[in-house]
């Protein structure tokens, strides 16, 4: 029948192996003036199905950088362990931390090394610079980066970037006659914004989804004031050190549906 | 005529439209081709399978189970197949998937056990080390786009500590208080979690066992690729115990009152 | 464009078929339309029907509606729960529903289950599995209780506990380990929370509330919301915006009162002889 013509590639059909799949999630970070905050949630996805309600997608790295990483699960803790070992011997050659900037330039060069066989994950590094301003660097699967003040990644990035477009950068926002919009946020501030994309998105959001725990680190510059971080519930440190920057873990509970 | 210059003025599929009354044309596939596509072999699809394995936490250690059918198919193939494997004398893993790559997976365990025993160093592999080497062989073989077709959970029980957690072809890992693989993950996992979370430190082994027969039988009603044999492997303090293959009670007399489906009731 | 054919086809016409593969193809896919990725089951019990849904419908990985309604009417005895393409499953409930009506009418009895299920697969397979409607029907009749499951292609089935949608695996797990010949009301009711509730926790496609609807031989009970796990977090922060907060390029007033001025001619009294 020359009606059933169809548009299908004819020939032999080839099943291919996908060495890829999506883990939803959803990881954010801001910079503040002295701190930064870098938050995922813990879910881990495929499809419809909930694999585990807790699997970190946030990663101290030193005691001023946390890395972020969403996108398939399994390239994700490959990629964060290879950046730990670079780390560790540059740690072993020079006898210090590497500093943030230099870590995101090892991540871009990590990353476009497998530019044809890419790490299918989004990163984003937050942290304290060596002069003592916070900072976060977001990269492309493939190493495409830079600096910026806030970024979000992942499942819900399409509802919470623009939100921290607006709330952060103050977009779409006049400010009053006679005032202008202050240029970072008071870290009180940033937590709240940070909880409130979250439950938001977890609101909204569902297949590669969002929800079940958030885990929020706070970078704090070497020699700042703890700006209230001691009255927030579940607040935890994990600094190393004594004398450099001071880096906290909250956690969170989100919902579960 | 179609808006593609490359089309036109190419004839129409001869075979069947010589004047190229239709609309749109039938043409070549010019898309990337692998050219070493015949080449060599590899896992394409699995072939002989074993469907779901189960795992859970109580309070003296790990939980696992998994059924003794291995499927060729929609064939029930092979009826004996133990999806159960101890390694060492803290660790079982439990597969899901081809069972030839299941077995590879199987001897290269052991090749690595009596590595590692010839050292004789005072180590033994835990089951978290034995979660990380398979993880990464898991990783390294999709890497080469060769993969061992398995979902693979590994339990253990080593210094006091539990251990379980999940890694399949993909590389994927993670662990929780419950898991399942294959058709397990979607009908066992929600009876699992609703029974364990919350009580991994106060289910008692005969509970444990209950509620993990209990989804086996729930996944012998509902998976077409599942069998009512199956075999129960626990890890303790005491060390590593996989029972004998043994049969389960199921009912099926609702379904005497069922008549057609539809208007039918003789 | 030349005509796919002269010779028309009896029948439905797919003509648009090919068209429409072609522009998926070169990608300009369809509308997407909204579907409930949803939990929906029935079950029997000593004196009747429970029915559940879930709440969430979604368009792909956004949720549409946090709080929308899957249990639909047919007869004030015969209740519905649709899955699948959410225009669909409402759509082919009210038009059931409305020919049940005409029906009562026309007979001047209350129409059956099998009634309704039998115009509904009908309807279905008229479509061939393009009306994406996958439903739970039950309900009582003079025959008693009766429950069906009706796919999206046209075939049903006839079972004392059914689940659909893709919580179905989940909710099933529940009733597969905990359902009993005649059951007691709470019993039931409790089943199917928490069959809904696997649904809800373990599914993506499936959330927010749990709706049960309660069918007996003399009275329907329908439970909206009658459990709601899933209640949103206050928020930490008040998200209002400054008065002036949006820029402007230019403003414009206008007065839209229209005045008239009225000047009488005449000043003789009116004629009323």
């Amino acid at each position: 029948m020359p009606d059933m013509v169809s548009l299908d590639r004819a020939g032999p059909q080839q099943r291919q192996f996908n060495p890829y799949s999506d883990n939803g999630g959803t990881i954010l970070a801001i910079a503040g003036a002295d701190f930064s905050v870098i938050a995922g949630d813990t879910r881990q996805s495929e499809g419809y199905n909930i694999q585990t309600r807790y699997a970190p997608k946030v990663f101290k790295l030193t005691d001023k950088a946390v890395l972020a990483v969403n996108g398939f699960a399994a390239d994700g803790n490959m990629f964060v362990k290879r950046v730990r070992q670079r780390l560790e011997w540059y740690r072993h050659a020079h006898a210090k931390d590497m500093p943030l900037r230099a870590i995101a330039r090892l991540i871009q060069t990590m990353l476009y090394g497998r530019r044809f066989f890419p790490y299918y994950v989004y990163n984003i590094l937050g942290g304290i610079e060596e002069d003592g301003s916070g900072a976060v660097y977001s990269f492309d699967p493939v190493g495409s980066y830079e600096r910026e003040s806030c970024r979000a990644a992942g499942a819900a990035q399409s509802l919470v970037q623009p939100f921290l477009d607006n709330q952060i950068y103050f977009k779409n926002q006049t400010a009053a006659p006679g005032t202008t919009h202050p240029k970072h946020l008071p870290l009180q501030e940033v937590l709240s914004l940070v909880i409130d994309s979250f439950t938001s998105a977890t609101e909204r959001h569902i297949e590669a989804s969002v929800g079940d725990g958030l885990e929020m680190y706070v970078v704090l510059a070497r020699g700042s004031q703890l700006q209230g971080l001691e009255n927030v519930p579940n607040v935890q440190e994990m600094t190393t050190t004594s004398d450099g920057e001071r880096i906290f873990i909250i956690r969170r509970e989100l919902k579960k549906d | 005529m179609d808006h593609f210059p490359t089309n036109w003025g190419r004839p129409r599929n001869d075979a069947f439209d010589a004047y190229g009354t239709y609309p749109i044309a039938q043409r070549p596939y010019n898309g990337p081709k692998d050219t070493f596509e015949t080449g060599v072999q590899r896992t394409q699809q699995p072939i002989v399978t074993g469907t779901s394995v189960l795992a859970l936490k109580y309070k003296d250690g790990i939980m696992m189970a998994a059924d003794n059918l291995a499927s060729y198919g929609s064939l029930a193939r092979f009826k004996d197949v133990e999806r159960l494997h101890s390694v060492g004398n803290n660790t079982v893993i439990g597969a899901g998937g081809d069972m030839s790559d299941f077995q590879y997976i199987q001897s290269i365990l052991d090749s690595l056990m009596i590595e590692e025993f010839t050292a004789q160093d005072g180590h033994s592999l835990g089951p978290s080390e034995i979660h990380e080497y398979l993880s990464q062989v898991m990783y390294s073989r999709r890497s080469k786009m060769d993969p061992l077709w398995n979902s693979l959970i590994v339990g253990g029980f080593k210094d006091g500590k539990r251990f379980l957690s999940y890694v399949d072809l993909l590389g994927t890992t993670y662990s929780s208080s419950t898991l399942a693989t294959g058709y397990g993950s979607y009908i066992a996992q929600p009876l699992l979690r609703k029974a364990v979370e919350g009580y991994e430190d106060v289910l008692t082994e005969e509970q444990a066992e209950k509620i993990i027969t209990e989804c086996l039988k729930v996944l012998f009603y509902r998976d077409a690729r599942s069998l009512n044999k199956y075999q129960i492997a626990t890890i303790t303090a005491k060390g590593v115990h996989i029972s004998e293959s043994r049969s389960m009670e199921t009912t099926w007399s609702f379904a005497e009152g069922i008549r057609g489906y539809g208007s039918q009731t003789q | 464009m030349a005509a796919t054919s002269v010779y028309s086809s009896p029948g439905f016409d797919f003509s648009n078929q090919l068209r429409n593969n072609f522009l998926t193809e070169k990608g300009l896919p369809l509308p997407k339309a909204t579907s409930t990725g949803t939990t929906i089951v029935g079950c029997l019990f000593e004196d009747g029907i429970i029915l559940g849904a879930d709440t969430r419908a979604t368009e792909g990985p956004i949720v549409a509606d946090k709080n929308c309604e899957k249990i639909h009417y047919i007869t004030e005895s015969i209740r519905c729960c649709g899955a699948g393409t959410a225009a669909d499953t409402e759509f082919v409930t009210n038009f059931i529903s409305s020919n049940m009506e005409m029906l009562a009418l026309t007979h001047g009895r209350k129409p059956r289950v099998v009634t309704a299920m039998t115009m509904l697969k009908q309807y279905l397979f008229r479509y061939q599995g393009h009306v994406g409607a996958a439903l739970v029907l039950g309900g009582v009749d003079a025959t008693g209780p009766n429950l069906f499951t009706i796919h999206p292609h046209g075939s049903t089935d006839k079972l004392p506990y059914v689940t659909m949608g893709s919580g179905s695996l989940a909710a099933m797990a529940v009733f597969e380990s905990g359902w009993k010949a005649n059951m007691s009301r709470e019993d039931a009711l409790q089943l199917v929370k928490d069959a809904i509730s696997a649904g809800i926790f373990n599914d993506l496609g499936s959330g927010s509330n749990v709706d049960a609807c309660i069918i007996t031989a003399n009275h329907t009970e329908m439970l909206r919301n009658v459990e709601m796990p899933n209640q949103r977090v206050q928020k930490e922060k008040t998200y209002v915006f400054r008065r002036g907060t949006t820029a402007w390029k230019k403003e414009n007033i206008r007065d839209l009162i229209v005045s008239e001025d009225v000047t009488p001619v005449g000043t003789e009294a009116m004629d009323t002889s």
